[in-house]
């Protein structure tokens, strides 16, 4: 599903004197199928932008198209529950919203709430526990005696239950362990494929924009500045820098090791393990030539 | 809708309103309330509004932003300006259609209480505006210092309410992210029968009473751990001081009640 945002502007408390501009004329198209990477500094409007992706937030200025659904600046949008079921979203430390008293019942809540049978809703559930590797016995307890990183798991679990088409990340690993980062990352992008996702990850990790993403976009001050391929975007140190955004560590890596060694590596490495074949046959040809 | 309301809420700025001592506010606002009792003609009230309006400009908050921010106090006002109007008995009958009898005395009591209420909600709402939370509890602490004699726990009290201020907008914060995160999950408070939103708070409330105790505990070891050990013996970082445009207020509130009295039927 395709979700497009055009000249769409958003103020916090409109016509009060807390007034605050958050996004300005932003034009974002996200492609069916793409994986996109919102990346920008804290404060940018990162997270305004993904709000308006399923109709929680509608802009003061523009339009927004969520498939074909058309969501318009002063129109009242009306039932916006097909919207939500379509477009899911894993929040900023997700774990806070569980309430239920099992793990099953409120991985079930979401399904159920969009008016999937009770049998279909637990299927779900259950097969989403051993994805996500939760331990045996988990369905039963109460979510509130369950392990900061592992109420994450089921929190997202929730959320995935929905099956949405689109699926909105803000930040899903904040906070946890470099293992269960990479894991839940590794997940997500599995799933980007094997379910033929709709992905918008908003991050500031330029490490997993880089790895995971197809395309990115920079947030800056309330402006989508640039869109494009990761690495093209990454490439670009000198406009990186003017949105107070760094490269990813592979990047920077290759950079230090071009100047040290002389040697030309080619195009950028977006992850540690391109960056390592690269160099390994970069030497090996190094060695041959001398 | 939240934000607009602008009830007990703080707008920094500066101003003579603003710069004021936070007890002599609060003094003036609470002398305030009793003196409007004083008035009781269209003189006193018409003195009244203007004064109102007089501190409003000093403190300036812009007039149209304090009666949008009102809004939902109006359907108070208007509320008790109807029930005096039809039920009050007394003086020339003006108006009469079917059941509905309007008399002289009812149109006076309408009008002169719905003056009074607004004058009052004016005030308070000026003294909330302009006075940050802390400021306010620094005054109460000290004006109720006296009742510390009566074994009163005047230091306590006022942490309680200072606590509880700082954590409302915390709060609120934090109900708005649980609502979207569940709004995003299909849960849909604010439409449907009764029952069934009585029965969306629930995912609502459950996790925003986990997270105030979490912060609740959090707050405690923090304080323990920085040596907190209650009111004895604590010197303040904020220092009240009284200045000469506090003591010029009270003059000036002296003098009010010297113009309404002389104006009194």
């Amino acid at each position: 599903m395709e979700i497009l945002l055009k000249g769409v502007g958003y103020s916090y408390a409109e016509d009060t004197p807390f007034e605050k501009r958050a996004l300005t004329d932003v034009n974002l198209h996200i492609p069916s199928g793409s994986y996109t990477a919102i990346i920008g500094h804290t404060g940018s409007g990162k997270s305004t932008v993904l709000q308006h992706l399923n109709a929680l937030l509608k802009p003061t200025e523009g339009v927004v198209m969520i498939g074909d659904r058309k969501i318009e600046a002063g129109v009242k949008a009306k039932d916006l529950r097909n919207v939500r079921r379509q477009v899911g979203i894993v929040f900023q430390f997700p774990e806070q919203q569980l309430f239920d008293e099992t793990v099953l019942k409120d991985i079930m809540f979401g399904p159920l709430n969009f008016g999937v049978p009770e049998k279909e809703a637990e299927r779900r559930a259950r097969e989403l526990v051993v994805q996500l590797g939760l331990p045996d016995g988990v369905l039963e307890k109460s979510p509130f005696d369950l392990s900061g990183g592992q109420m994450r798991r089921v929190a997202i679990a929730g959320v995935l239950a929905m099956e949405p088409e689109v699926l909105v990340l803000d930040e899903p690993t904040a906070g946890l362990d470099p293992r269960g980062r990479r894991e839940i990352m590794d997940l997500f992008h599995e799933l980007h494929i094997t379910k033929n996702l709709t992905t918008v990850l908003v991050t500031h990790s330029m490490e997993d924009a880089a790895r995971y993403a197809d395309r990115v976009a920079i947030m800056h001050k309330g402006h989508c500045m640039v869109t494009g391929e990761p690495k093209a975007i990454f490439s670009n140190e000198e406009q990186l820098q003017d949105y107070s955004l760094q490269p990813p560590r592979s990047v920077r890596l290759q950079r230090d090791f071009e100047e040290r060694t002389g040697l030309k590596l080619g195009e950028i490495s977006l992850t540690e393990e391109v960056l390592a074949k690269n160099i390994a046959l970069a030497m090996a040809e190094g060695s041959r030539s001398l | 809708m939240m934000e607009k309301m602008i009830f007990g809420r703080f707008i920094p700025g500066d101003s003579v309103v603003h710069r004021m001592d936070p007890r002599a506010k609060i003094l003036f606002v609470f002398l305030f309330i009793a003196i409007v009792f004083v008035a009781n003609n269209a003189w006193g009230y018409a003195i009244l509004l203007g004064f109102t309006l007089l501190v409003v400009f000093l403190s300036k908050i812009r007039l149209y932003f304090l009666i949008n921010g009102l809004k939902p106090v109006f359907i108070l006002l208007i509320f008790t300006f109807f029930l005096h109007l039809f039920f009050t008995r007394e003086g020339d009958l003006l108006f009469s259609f079917g059941f509905i009898e309007i008399y002289e005395e009812g149109l006076r009591q309408g009008i002169f209480i719905s003056i009074r209420f607004l004058v009052l909600v004016f005030m308070t709402s000026v003294l909330t505006l302009t006075t940050s939370p802390i400021s306010i509890t620094d005054g109460i602490e000290v004006l109720l210092g006296p009742f510390k004699k009566i074994k009163l726990p005047v230091h306590e009290l006022a942490l309680m309410m200072s606590i509880s201020l700082r954590f409302i907008p915390t709060l609120m914060d934090e109900t708005g992210k649980i609502l979207k995160a569940q709004m995003a999950r299909g849960s849909d408070i604010g439409s449907g029968p009764m029952k069934e939103r009585v029965k969306a708070v629930v995912p609502l409330l459950i996790p925003l009473f986990v997270s105030a105790f979490k912060r609740a505990e959090d707050l405690a070891t923090a304080m323990e751990v920085r040596g907190y050990r209650g009111g004895e013996g604590r010197t303040r970082y904020r220092q009240l001081n009284w200045q000469l445009a506090d003591t010029l207020s009270l003059v000036l509130l002296a003098g009010l009640t010297a113009v309404l009295w002389y104006f009194r039927a």
